[in-house]
């Protein structure tokens, strides 16, 4: 059966939505609700976190709305629940924060296109719109220059955004929007910008468990909703450590395709 | 360890093939040896894509007057090929490819060099089900699960699901075995005339949710399942595996396996199944079963270093839900590898969907060329962790560790290319 989810607690504890895990949640989308999760309870904050399966009533109470990246097909029926639920758009209306990853961002811009490349309506919370392109699927690290985003506690420098990426489409962000940050390796939006800013609503190509690799993007987002002065310090050794590597591996291409002819024989 | 009798490579046989196919085979071990000489691995994909090359009808031709099993999976598909050769081999001659590739040109490889009336018992990829199936006409179809597996470049699983559908209704082989608890599973082989059910338990249902038939949602309830939408639910199943007995056939087996976890019991009903299925005797195949105490290196106890080991694999979400379940003690240090090279998909995204959490107050020890993702995964899981640079370095810590014990192994689980490596530092394959 299908749960009514809603919150439990009444104190000031911050409130997370997974979105639509059961449709749109094929990358270690879980990954960000975690992150988020544990960088609160580590600096003694009270958080709740709920996922909403699609069917689902959406709360729109939360602070906080995670939609994760997905298929073709879940996408275009994740969007008709969004669309039809209009729970996430009262959500934004009040200021609720979101993150959109991948597939995620594509569904809350004007328009993306579906399996056969048939444009659909998406849910307008991003100005922006995603298009088919006769190039290769974006697979590989996705490096950025340093990133920027303005809260409404003012603009918090995020340093170089780092991640995996793989997507078909490639995004145009619209006038009333910005993006997260330039790329420096791979492909991100596909004009050199990567993510898109609408208000309160942060699309990114870093797809999956985007958060893990980019704690600064991550602490972004929380100081959106409780402030510069609740954001003390966490020990991010493990996290800066893979954060070098990745970035090193990217400038390297390190995915570039690099079978040589003994590797294909090996494999023999 | 108990493999298929040794086989000849039989003159006899290539007299009943065709000139194109003999002379095709002959290409094949040539390149097979050559490669061989000039130490690229064991030469037989290559060996047997020369042969194909030659004579691409040469995989029915190769299995006109066998009979033939093909076990398939996303994980688990080698361990059940392993178990079910060994069943059937100790009634009749058997050739198998489970220690090989499980594309055609793989099994190619490993039918070309044995009797042509020989039983074949194959693994296959789950991509090649639909063509091996077709070429084979296989009486037998084992099909275990299926989940994602290196998401970076394999197919959606939904597809898999209705390419393995539609194989069955073109060619129904006489007997599919399958697992009740999966729903892709269960969607594809409904396709099959004849379906023998396996209650598997199967707790990983988180690629299933949706509906394969309609595109509905999947309701789990219990031990059944069923669409909210459709009538696609939980067939009524012949084998039953719970916490130590496999029921089969009206009587019920004590798990006979070295091997251990529920994970290897289901293996194992797959392989009874199918060897009652092709006409073996039930008792004998279960005597054969506890012979097998490790499979192409997996559950491998050996010593490192002064260290005792114990190897297991697991290359995706499912297969680390199965492995962390069978690990030693509820204290014992772990150490876990991961590598991203293309065998494993380049993107580790996944660790995030896996429940490490499950290895409780355990510390670990990060190793692999993503240890650093590892550490990150452990981390934010609050799981006690270091990361080592090499697996030697890792058993040190292990050894500083208060709860070490020398008498119980040290569990190193590792994703594909990671547990090659380590497999190749204790002996490689016996
Ligand atoms: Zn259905």
């Amino acid at each position: 059966m299908t749960q009514t989810p809603n919150f439990t607690r009444t104190d000031s504890a911050v409130r997370i939505v997974s979105l639509y895990p059961d449709l749109l949640g094929t990358y270690g989308d879980g990954g960000n609700a975690l992150v988020l999760s544990r960088r609160l309870e580590w600096r003694g904050i009270a958080v709740e976190h709920i996922t909403v399966d699609a069917g689902a009533p959406i709360p729109d109470s939360a602070d906080l709305y995670l939609v994760g990246g997905g298929e073709d097909g879940p996408q275009v029926q994740a969007t008709r629940e969004l669309d039809r639920s209009q729970g996430l758009h009262r959500a934004v209306d009040k200021g609720a924060v979101v993150l959109a990853i991948c597939a995620g961002m594509q569904i809350l811009g004007h328009r993306f296109p579906d399996a056969t490349g048939a444009t659909r309506d998406g849910l307008g919370l991003l100005d922006c719109e995603t298009v088919r392109v006769d190039r290769p699927r974006a697979v590989g690290e996705l490096l950025t220059t340093d990133a920027k985003l303005t809260t409404r506690h003012g603009l918090v420098e995020l340093g170089p955004l780092t991640g995996f990426e793989n997507h078909a489409g490639r995004t145009v962000p619209g006038p009333t929007s910005l993006s997260l940050a330039s790329v420096e390796v791979g492909e991100g939006n596909g004009d050199g910008s990567e993510g898109v800013i609408t208000g309160t609503v942060v699309g990114t190509y870093l797809h999956g468990p985007a958060l893990a690799r980019n704690p600064r993007l991550a602490d972004a987002l929380l100081e959106w909703i409780v402030g510069p002065n609740a954001m003390t310090p966490l020990n991010d050794t493990d996290v800066n450590e893979l954060r070098s590597e990745r970035i090193h591996a990217a400038r390297d291409h390190e995915l570039a395709p690099r079978r040589s002819w003994r590797d294909v024989l090996k494999r023999s | 360890m108990t493999a298929a009798p040794a086989s000849t490579p039989a003159s006899g046989q290539a007299k009943r093939l065709r000139p194109r196919a003999r002379l095709a085979v002959l290409a094949g071990r040539t390149v097979a040896w050559a490669s061989r000489v000039v130490h690229f691995g064991t030469g037989s994909v290559i060996g047997g894509r020369v042969s194909l090359l030659i004579d691409r009808n040469l995989l029915a031709e190769l299995t006109v007057s066998r009979e033939v099993a093909i076990v398939s999976a996303t994980n688990g598909k080698t361990t059940t090929t392993k178990l079910l050769s060994t069943a059937l081999g100790s009634q009749e001659p058997i050739v198998s490819n489970w220690l090989g590739a499980n594309m055609t040109p793989g099994i190619v490889a490993a039918l070309a060099a044995t009797n042509s009336t020989d039983t074949a018992v194959l693994e296959v990829d789950e991509r090649w089900v639909d063509s091996v199936l077709r070429a084979t006409n296989a009486n037998t179809v084992l099909l275990l699960n299926l989940s994602r597996d290196q998401l970076d470049r394999t197919q959606e699983v939904r597809k898999l699901a209705e390419q393995w559908r539609k194989a069955l209704a073109a060619t129904p082989p006489r007997t599919v075995i399958a697992n009740a608890d999966d729903p892709l599973v269960t969607w594809a082989a409904l396709a099959a005339p004849r379906v023998t059910w396996i209650a598997t338990g199967q707790e990983w249902t988180a690629d299933a949710a949706g509906c394969p038939a309609c595109s509905g949602r999947i309701d789990f309830v219990g031990t059944q399942w069923a669409c909210t939408s459709c009538d696609l639910k939980r067939p009524s199943v012949d084998v039953i595996v719970d916490d130590n007995d496999i029921s089969i056939a009206g009587r019920s087996f004590r798990s006979p396996l070295a091997l251990p976890g529920r994970v290897n019991r289901v293996n194992a009903a797959f392989a009874l199944a199918a060897s009652t299925a092709m006409g073996a005797d039930l008792d004998a195949a279960f005597d054969a079963l506890d012979d097998v105490t490790e499979v192409a290196g997996r559950y491998r106890v050996a010593d490192l270093n002064g260290t005792k080991i114990r190897l297991l694999l697991a290359k995706n979400p499912a297969g680390w839900h199965e492995a962390l379940e069978l690990l030693e003690g509820p204290s014992t240090p772990l150490i876990i590898a991961i590598n991203a090279r293309i065998a494993d998909g380049h993107d580790p995204s996944w660790l995030w969907d896996v429940a490490y959490e499950r290895v409780g107050d355990r510390f670990v020890i990060a190793i692999g060329e993503r240890r650093h993702d590892l550490a990150v995964r452990f981390r934010y899981g609050n799981i006690s962790h270091v990361v080592a640079d090499s697996i030697e370095e890792a058993i040190e810590f292990v050894r500083q560790s208060p709860d070490f014990d020398t008498n119980v192994p040290v569990d190193v689980a590792s994703n594909y290319t990671a547990f090659q490596d380590h497999l190749e530092k204790v002996g490689g394959v016996l």
